[in-house]
């Protein structure tokens, strides 16, 4: 028994890295500027820790089978090192492991939430609701009207609560219920929940943030793909949050116009 | 690994009463602190919204404190007359019986005391859910009130216990004035809190 | 002043009567079985749970016969709606987190067996210990109750996030009359928990032995010690927030709900509540009480182990060491919960550094039971086996952490099946591993009977092989991007995952199916099992100097005195390989 142990787990070991190894499941393709930087976080822990994995499986597979069934009278005895040669080791491989991806890593995520967006990035703002996202685009005068909860009307198609009638600035807003943006341009997007916890997660951009409602966040990424991208919301908001996405349109800087000026005239 | 075993010298085998434990109130004490200093946490993030404003602490609030630190020296002097070199004459039960029993009338006053505070803030117009500072005043009160009512419950025991066995555990009492005091401690610390920061 | 003050501690007679022997028992034994009971129970019940939601993910519009009885709105027809897929995903989590993972290896073994390893007769608050078991139990009706109202259970996850948990039933199915049950649920078992905690830390600290110094006592009996120390603190941050969120859900108050919220189109009536607040109370309660439920498990291992290698393991000191610095990190990490929460991102790099060191303990004990196990002396049982699977398992949801920790990398596995992945690794496998460890191995001494060992292996390599197909591929799942949560998938991508969902869910219902043969196992034994010795493993601890099962105080007339740590395998000697803790025999070079 002590011998199929080991020959168990190795089998174990071995088949749970061979997707690993053989790039059988990952991430879909990086369609933004800072995604290569993550990509490359993922890849290095997945080298230490696949490897410590492997390793440690098959040292516990090892020790099982050579140290089970034994004679009669055979001697116990401890390995060289005993526990001050464990600690030690402990200490020199996770401490390295650490450091390095402690403080390295930092570069990824400080450019992800450590950068201000440029004042000449596209401002949109994305609202999260149950169970839909809708996006506004500022328009022509730049700014975004006014937000007035006590006025959304879903039948009316007014999701944002805008009072054109009152509110200047909110005439010439354009809400959509598809983000689209022009390729390698910088997008600001403001995030505002209407009503519980939602967050927004695109895969190929490499970018999560929560929704809070209450709390005004923002992220900003650039894409440098054309292409139709879905965003899904990852925070549990209810029974339709499985079905609760938008897709994000990547397009040229031509076609990125044209749109607007099409959803413009639907509004 | 191949230690050998020399055949024992024979020891005696010691019995004796069971062990009370001594340490069990503290124990207890510091969960009641953690729970508090969650709800102490929870004002301090609360306090940076825009809609915080201000609660200013009803006067009774002082006088009930008064008495909550009375039944305090109440208890203590129970406690003295049951504990220590003092003579230790049967008779002697019924003065900490007399403690005992002020312990529990001024503890109960100090509740009827928070209970009038609520009333004062409620001719106010200021209830539970009516802004963020109401609702940690009700909060904070209302929970140490409560803790408060499970000391008394304890005290009712231990008057039990004195006047009808005329005895009472060591540990018992130990506990019981222990949590007496915390009691009053944490009453000071809410008021500073009410005070200064509601 | 003797006669006014007594020094002892209240001894109890033996019981008499069956309510007072078995229902309401004051000993220890009977309410530390009563927990492992409860914990029986609620597994299975979850596993159930589990089985269903696997179930509907591939087979999303299969009848399940019988379900429609149970729930008439949530699964009509037996088709279970999206809403009660969540509701059951809510269940399952807060069962097992709660009623299984706290139960059984730390109430459960714990209660029975830490009075026992310190040569006490019973815990220091029989009364307020037997109080603390009903009141778990009252925790565990009122939680159930919420299956068999009409709105149903709730649907926020056993983690129940602000405002969706807190606005009430505007908000969705299950979340009026379901969420209160489970905040009232979750407010009365923190209140068992810390009567639990505070007889635990008392025992251990008053009534040892004598000679039983904090040294002395077993890996497991640290492991109680340094939890219920954790649990102490961490279910009194937990019971605070429950009363937030049950105030702001039934008496108007706004701790959690900020204004202007329009949710199924009525304007909420609260302001200025801050959502994050419930997250920040919530996980500085729940990464404690995830170290709560592996700690016991690494001190039952440990304590298994040790007995099963004949030999001692090379430093017990320095898994204790490490252990109690686990736990002094556990309330420095939380944050790493909330990495994309909105929350403060530089604070996200700081929670990732305790994290990431939290690490170093875990590895050193990793390495310690890998180093012991070079020149060791392994017995091969039920017992042996799932301990030394638990170190498998260990490794493998330990490893994964790793990738979490990294706030860059958790932009992108956050809320993914990684996550799952990775807690469903060390909760719910390495941890019931251990309480299968623990069960093969003391069952004997709680019943007098050994269990069956043909069907424990059977067991063992069913569950061994079962759970790695089922959860390892979660984590492939997770790096393509797979979303949790979700009761179907629609999204563009998934189409392609489906096989290896389908793998997931046949071998979760087969490994589901194999937990029958220890249940079989356990019940048939305790009748029909070969009886068993005072020591049938030939431990060195104080639970094998007394009789399978232990006299009603435990140790008889006189208490016992301890002379050694329980460390002392791997000698020679007339009686074996070993020396028991109240063994006066001299040892040289201890």
């Amino acid at each position: 028994m002590g011998k199929l142990f080991g020959v168990i787990l190795t089998i174990i070991a071995l088949a749970s890295a061979y997707p690993i190894v053989t790039h059988m499941y990952v991430q879909p393709v990086d369609i933004s500027t800072h995604g290569h930087a993550i990509d490359e976080q993922l890849a290095d822990t997945m080298a230490e820790a696949g490897l410590s994995f492997v390793l440690a499986q098959l040292l516990l597979a090892f020790c099982v089978w050579k140290f089970s069934n034994r004679k009669e009278g055979a001697k116990v005895f401890h390995v060289w090192g005993g526990a001050k040669l464990m600690v030690v080791g402990a200490f020199i491989l996770v401490g390295t492991e650490v450091l390095a991806l402690g403080v390295f890593g930092q570069k990824a995520w400080a450019a992800v939430y450590f950068t201000s967006p440029k004042p000449d990035a596209l401002q949109v703002q994305a609202q999260a609701g149950q169970f839909a996202f809708y996006f506004r685009y500022p328009g022509p005068d730049g700014k975004f009207g006014p937000l007035h909860p006590d006025k959304i009307d879903e039948g009316n198609q007014n999701y944002f609560g805008l009072d054109p009638a009152n509110d200047v600035e909110a005439r010439d807003d354009i809400v959509t219920a598809e983000l689209a943006i022009p390729v390698n341009r910088e997008i600001h997007l403001l995030m505002h929940a209407k009503d519980v916890g939602h967050s927004f997660y695109v895969r190929e951009l490499r970018i999560q943030q929560d929704f809070v409602p209450g709390l005004d966040l923002s992220l900003h990424f650039t894409a440098t793909q054309a292409g139709h991208f879905e965003i899904l919301c990852t925070q549990l908001c209810g029974l339709g949050h499985y079905n609760m996405k938008a897709y994000l349109s990547v397009l040229s800087q031509e076609d990125f116009e044209k749109w607007m000026k099409q959803k413009a005239s639907e509004q | 690994m191949s230690l050998t075993i020399h055949s024992p010298a024979v020891l005696p085998r010691l019995s004796g009463p069971p062990k009370g434990s001594e340490s069990g109130i503290w124990i207890a004490l510091f969960a009641i602190t953690m729970s508090f200093a969650a709800f102490t946490s929870a004002l301090f993030i609360r306090e940076a919204s825009t809609d915080w404003t201000h609660v200013a602490a009803p006067r009774v609030l002082f006088a009930s404190t008064a008495v909550l630190l009375l039944s305090s020296l109440m208890m203590e002097a129970s406690r003295r007359e049951l504990d220590g070199s003092r003579a230790p004459k049967i008779n002697e039960h019924g003065r900490s019986l007399a403690f005992v029993a002020a312990t529990v009338l001024l503890g109960l006053t100090f509740v009827a005391g928070q209970y009038l505070a609520w009333r004062s803030l409620a001719a106010q117009g200021l209830y539970l859910a009516t802004n963020p500072n109401s609702s940690f005043f009700y909060l904070l009160t209302g929970v140490h009130a409560l803790h408060v009512l499970g000391g008394i419950t304890a005290l009712l025991y231990l008057f039990i216990q004195l006047a009808v066995q005329k005895s009472v555990r060591r540990n018992l009492l130990r506990g019981v004035v222990v949590y007496w005091h915390f009691m009053a401690a944490l009453w000071l610390y809410l008021l500073v809190v009410i005070c200064v920061r509601l | 002043m003797e006669e006014a003050l007594k020094s002892q501690a209240h001894v109890h007679a033996p019981a008499e009567g069956f309510l007072w022997k078995y229902v309401f028992s004051l000993d220890h034994k009977v309410i530390g079985k009563q927990y492992y009971a409860l914990a029986l129970l609620s597994v299975f019940v979850g596993m159930v749970l589990s089985w269903l939601m696997r179930f509907h993910l591939v087979w999303p519009n299969a009848k399940i016969p019988g379900l429609a009885l149970i729930a008439k709105t949530g699964a009509p027809g037996g088709i279970i709606t999206p809403e009660y897929y969540l509701s059951l995903l809510t269940m399952h989590g807060t069962l097992m987190v709660f009623f299984v993972l706290t139960n059984a290896p730390f109430a459960g073994f714990g209660n029975y067996f830490l009075p026992i390893q310190i040569g006490a007769e019973d815990m220091a608050f029989p009364r307020f210990n037997m109080m603390s078991f009903w009141t778990t139990f009252v925790a565990f009706v009122v939680l159930i109750a919420a299956f068999f109202i009409p709105d149903g259970p709730p649907i926020s996850g056993w983690t129940a996030y602000a405002p969706l948990s807190a606005i009430g039933k505007d908000a969705g199915p299950g979340l009026g009359w379901g969420q209160n049950l489970w905040v009232i649920a979750i407010g009365i078992f923190c209140i068992g928990q810390l009567l639990g905690s505070l007889n635990f830390i008392a025992t251990t600290l008053d009534l040892r032995a004598k000679g039983m110094t904090l040294m002395r006592m077993p890996i497991s009996t640290w492991a109680w010690f340094i939890t219920s120390s954790i649990g102490l603190l961490a279910f009194a941050v937990l019971l605070p927030a429950c009363v937030l969120l049950l105030l702001d859900r039934m008496a108007g108050t706004s701790f959690f709900i900020p204004s202007g919220l329009v949710v199924s189109d009525r304007l909420q009536n609260h302001a200025g509540g801050s959502p994050l607040l419930w997250q920040h109370l919530f996980w500085f309660f729940g990464h404690p009480e995830v170290y709560i439920a592996i700690l016991p498990a690494v001190g039952i291992v440990s304590h298994v182990l040790t007995n099963s290698l004949r030999k001692p393991l090379l430093s017990a000191k320095v898994i204790i060491y490490s252990m109690m610095s686990i736990g002094f990190l556990s309330w420095m990490v939380w944050g790493h919960h909330m990495f994309v929460s909105g929350m403060n991102p530089f604070s996200s790099l700081l929670f990732s550094f305790p994290t990431l060191t939290i690490t170093i303990p875990a590895t050193i004990i990793t390495l310690i039971w890998l180093g012991s196990l070079y020149g060791a002396n392994i017995q091969i049982n039920s017992a042996s086996f799932f301990a030394l699977g638990f170190i498998s398992m260990f490794v493998s949801g330990g490893v994964s952490g790793f990738f979490l920790a990294q706030p860059s990398i958790d932009i992108y596995l956050h809320a993914t099946y990684f996550v799952v992945g990775h807690f469903h690794m060390v909760m719910g496998v390495a941890a019931i591993f251990a309480i299968f460890s623990g069960t093969y191995f003391w069952f004997p001494k709680m019943t007098g009977r050994m269990m069956n060992e043909t069907l424990g292996m059977l067991h063992f390599w069913i569950t061994f092989v079962g759970t790695y197909c089922i959860f390892m591929p979660f984590h492939y799942l997770g790096l393509v991007g797979n979303v949790r949560r979700y009761a179907s998938f629609v999204d563009d991508f998934m189409p392609a995952l489906m096989p290896l969902h389908k793998f997931i869910t046949i071998a979760a219902l087969t490994t589901g199916a194999a937990q029958f043969i220890f249940l079989f196992n356990l019940i048939h034994s305790r009748f029909r099992g070969k009886p068993a010795s005072a020591n049938p493993w030939k431990g060195t601890s104080l639970e094998w100097s007394v009789p399978s099962p232990p006299p009603w105080n435990n140790f008889g007339r006189e208490r016992p005195v301890v002379y050694h740590d329980p460390y002392q395998y791997g000698l020679k000697g007339s009686t074996g390989d070993f020396v028991m803790q109240t063994s006066p025999e001299q040892i040289l070079n201890e």
